[in-house]
C-alpha cells in the first residue's frame, strides 16, 4: 500500500455512522506499550532506536491482525505525506516533527495505526465511528495481545505498563470521543459544560489532539487518569459522561428548533449559501461553516446532503489532502482558492430542503 | 495584513495573548505561528508541570538527587527536569519516589486492569507478587480493607496465571 492510495476511500471514522452518529463524530481508544529494557525513544541513542524500530517491524509482520497494514518510516515521507497522516488522524502532530527511528503503521481500512518510536515505542490506536468504545477496545486489546506475544512488553504487577511519561503508566490507556456540540455553543452552555468535565479529571481538545484549539464545535474528551481502574471501567466512566453531554446537546437543540427557528434556520442556509457560492475560503471559516451544515443535516433542515458527504468535505479541504490531490504544493492563498472550489463542486446540485 | 514578526508573509494565524493583565493582538504567518507555539509550549509544557509535582518529592539528601538508573543512565534529576522516565527501569530505579508522584497524578498508585500475555520470548523479571504481598499487609495496617481486597483479587489473579504459564511450559 502507498500513501496516495489512503485518498481512494474515506476512513472509516468518516462514515458518519454509529450510535449516536449525530452528535458523536468518532471513538478512539489507544494504548501506550515499551518494550523492555531499550529506552524510551526521547532518551535512546540512534542505535537503540533503529533496534526498537526493527524489532517492531519484525513483530507486526508476524501479526494476522496487521496483513493488510503497511508500516511507513518517516524517513521515507516527504512533509505533505506526513500532514497527510496527521489530517486523517492517523498520527499526531507531534509524531511528525522528527523523522529519526519513527514509523507509522497503517492498516487499509484506517481502523488501526501505529505509532512507533513518538513518545513511547508503540501507540497503538483504533478508531470507530460514532460512540463506540467498547468496540474500539475490544480490537486493540486483542491486537495488543497478539503483539505481547512477540515483543516483551515493559510492565510491573503494581504500576502496570511502564510509559515514558508518568501521567500514562497503568492501564497506559487513553479514550477519546470526538464530539460536535453546535446547539450547547449557540446557547452558551459549553463553558459550564467544559468546566463540569474539567472537574471530573477528564481533558477537552480541539480537532487534531494535543494542544489544539477547539474549532468548527468540536470537542475532544479523553481520560486523563490511567492507574487505579482497569480498561472497562475507565471506558465506563467515559461513556456515561459522554452520555449526559449528548443528552444536553440533544435538549440544547430541541430548545433552538422550538425557541429560535428562524434564527436556526438563517444561519444554517447563510452557511449553506457561502460554502456553495465564496471562491476563496480559509479552513478556519470552512470548519466553522461545515458545522453549521452538520447540524442542519442532523435536525432535517437540509434534508439532502448526508453526513458522509459533510465529513468528507472536512477532511478534503485539508492543506495536505488538496495538495495530494493536485499533485503539488500549493501556497497558503492558493489553497483558499481550491478549497472554495472544492467545495463548490460537490454542493453543486444541493439545495436546502432538497 | 502582513505578519507582526517578520514583516514578509501575509498573516494567516490571529492570536490573543495576555501579559501582566495587558492584552496583546498578534497578528502571524504560519511559520511564525509555528515558532511561537513551539515558544509557548517550552514555556509552559508538560514537563514543568510534572516536574512541578516532582518537587514535592524531593529527596532529602543532595546524594540521591544523583540517584541514577542502571539501565539508561537517568539521573532522578534528569526526569525532574525533562518530566520524562529514560526506560522501564527507572521505574524499579526511583521507586521511592515514583510511589508517591503516581497517586498524585492518579489517586492511586495501584494497577488494575490487563497484563501482558507472554509468549516465547521470556521477560527478565517475573511479576512481582512479593511486592504485592507487601502491599497488601500495609493496605490492612492502615485498615483501607476496601483495597485490601483488590490487591489480594489481583494476587490470586497472577498466581492463577503463573500456574497456567507453567503448566504451558
Amino acid at each position: 500500500m502507498k500513501i496516495d492510495d489512503l485518498l481512494q476511500h474515506p476512513s472509516e471514522w468518516l462514515k458518519g455512522s454509529g450510535p449516536h452518529a449525530d452528535i458523536v463524530v468518532s471513538s478512539r481508544i489507544r494504548l501506550a506499550r515499551n518494550l523492555d529494557i531499550i529506552p524510551f525513544p526521547h532518551w535512546a541513542n540512534k542505535k537503540q532506536g533503529e533496534e526498537s524500530l526493527r524489532a517492531i517491524e519484525q513483530a507486526v509482520a508476524k501479526v494476522d491482525m496487521l496483513k493488510n497494514a503497511t508500516l511507513f518510516k518517516l524517513a521515507d515521507l516527504d512533509s505533505v505525506d506526513k500532514q497527510f497522516l496527521v489530517e486523517r488522524h492517523l498520527m499526531s502532530y507531534e509524531h511528525a516533527q522528527k523523522a529519526d527511528s519513527k514509523g507509522v503503521l497503517v492498516d487499509q481500512t484506517e481502523v488501526i495505526s501505529i505509532m512507533v518510536n513518538e513518545e513511547d515505542h508503540l501507540r497503538m490506536q483504533v478508531m470507530q465511528s460514532g460512540l463506540n468504545l467498547f468496540e474500539a477496545w475490544h480490537v486493540v486489546s486483542r491486537l495488543d495481545d497478539a503483539l505481547a506475544k512477540e515483543l516483551p512488553f515493559a510492565f510491573l504487577a503494581d504500576w502496570g505498563y511502564l510509559t515514558a511519561c508518568p501521567t500514562n503508566t497503568g492501564t497506559a490507556m487513553r479514550g477519546s470521543v470526538m464530539l460536535h456540540l453546535p446547539a450547547l455553543v449557540m446557547t452558551r452552555q459549553i463553558n459550564r459544560v467544559l468546566a463540569a468535565i474539567a472537574k471530573l479529571s477528564f481533558t477537552t481538545r480541539g480537532l487534531y489532539g494535543e494542544g489544539t484549539q477547539a474549532t468548527g464545535n468540536f470537542f475532544q474528551i479523553s481520560n486523563q487518569v490511567s492507574l487505579g481502574h482497569n480498561e472497562e471501567e475507565i471506558i465506563e466512566n467515559i461513556n456515561a459522561l459522554i452520555r449526559q453531554i449528548i443528552e444536553q446537546e440533544a435538549q440544547a437543540r430541541q430548545a433552538l428548533l422550538s425557541k429560535g427557528k428562524a434564527i436556526l434556520e438563517d444561519r444554517i442556509s447563510r452557511s449553506f449559501g457561502i460554502l456553495k457560492s465564496a471562491h476563496i475560503i480559509s479552513s478556519e471559516e470552512t470548519t466553522e461553516l461545515l458545522s453549521m451544515l452538520r447540524l442542519g443535516s442532523d435536525l432535517g433542515i437540509i434534508k439532502n446532503i448526508d453526513r458522509s458527504t459533510i465529513n468528507e468535505l472536512f477532511i478534503l479541504t485539508q492543506p495536505a489532502h488538496m495538495q495530494k490531490m493536485e499533485g503539488k504544493r500549493l501556497s497558503t492563498q492558493e489553497r483558499d482558492v481550491k478549497r472554495a472550489e472544492i467545495i463548490r463542486v460537490r454542493l453543486k446540485d444541493k439545495m436546502i430542503g432538497g | 495584513m502582513l505578519c507582526n514578526v517578520c514583516g514578509k508573509n501575509p498573516a494567516t494565524v490571529h492570536l490573543t495573548e495576555i501579559i501582566d493583565n495587558q492584552m496583546n493582538e498578534l497578528h502571524l504567518c504560519e511559520e511564525c505561528a509555528r515558532q511561537k507555539s513551539m515558544q509557548m509550549e517550552q514555556q509552559f509544557g508538560l514537563s514543568d508541570l510534572l516536574a512541578g509535582l516532582a518537587e514535592f518529592e524531593k529527596p532529602a539528601v543532595e546524594k540521591e538527587q544523583n540517584l541514577k538508573c542502571a539501565n539508561c543512565g537517568l539521573s532522578y534529576n534528569d526526569f525532574k527536569k525533562i518530566g520524562r522516565l529514560g526506560c522501564g527501569d527507572c521505574y524499579t530505579a526511583f521507586k521511592k519516589y515514583l510511589g508517591p508522584l503516581l497517586k498524585k497524578i492518579h489517586g492511586s498508585s495501584l494497577h488494575f486492569g490487563k497484563s501482558p500475555i507472554r509468549g516465547t520470548k521470556s521477560l527478565r523479571r517475573n511479576v512481582d507478587i512479593a511486592d504485592l504481598r507487601h502491599r497488601l499487609q500495609k493496605a490492612i495496617e492502615a485498615e483501607e480493607f476496601e483495597e485490601a481486597a483488590k490487591i489480594r483479587d489481583q494476587i490470586k489473579e497472577f498466581e492463577k496465571k503463573q500456574v497456567q504459564d507453567n503448566e504451558a511450559k
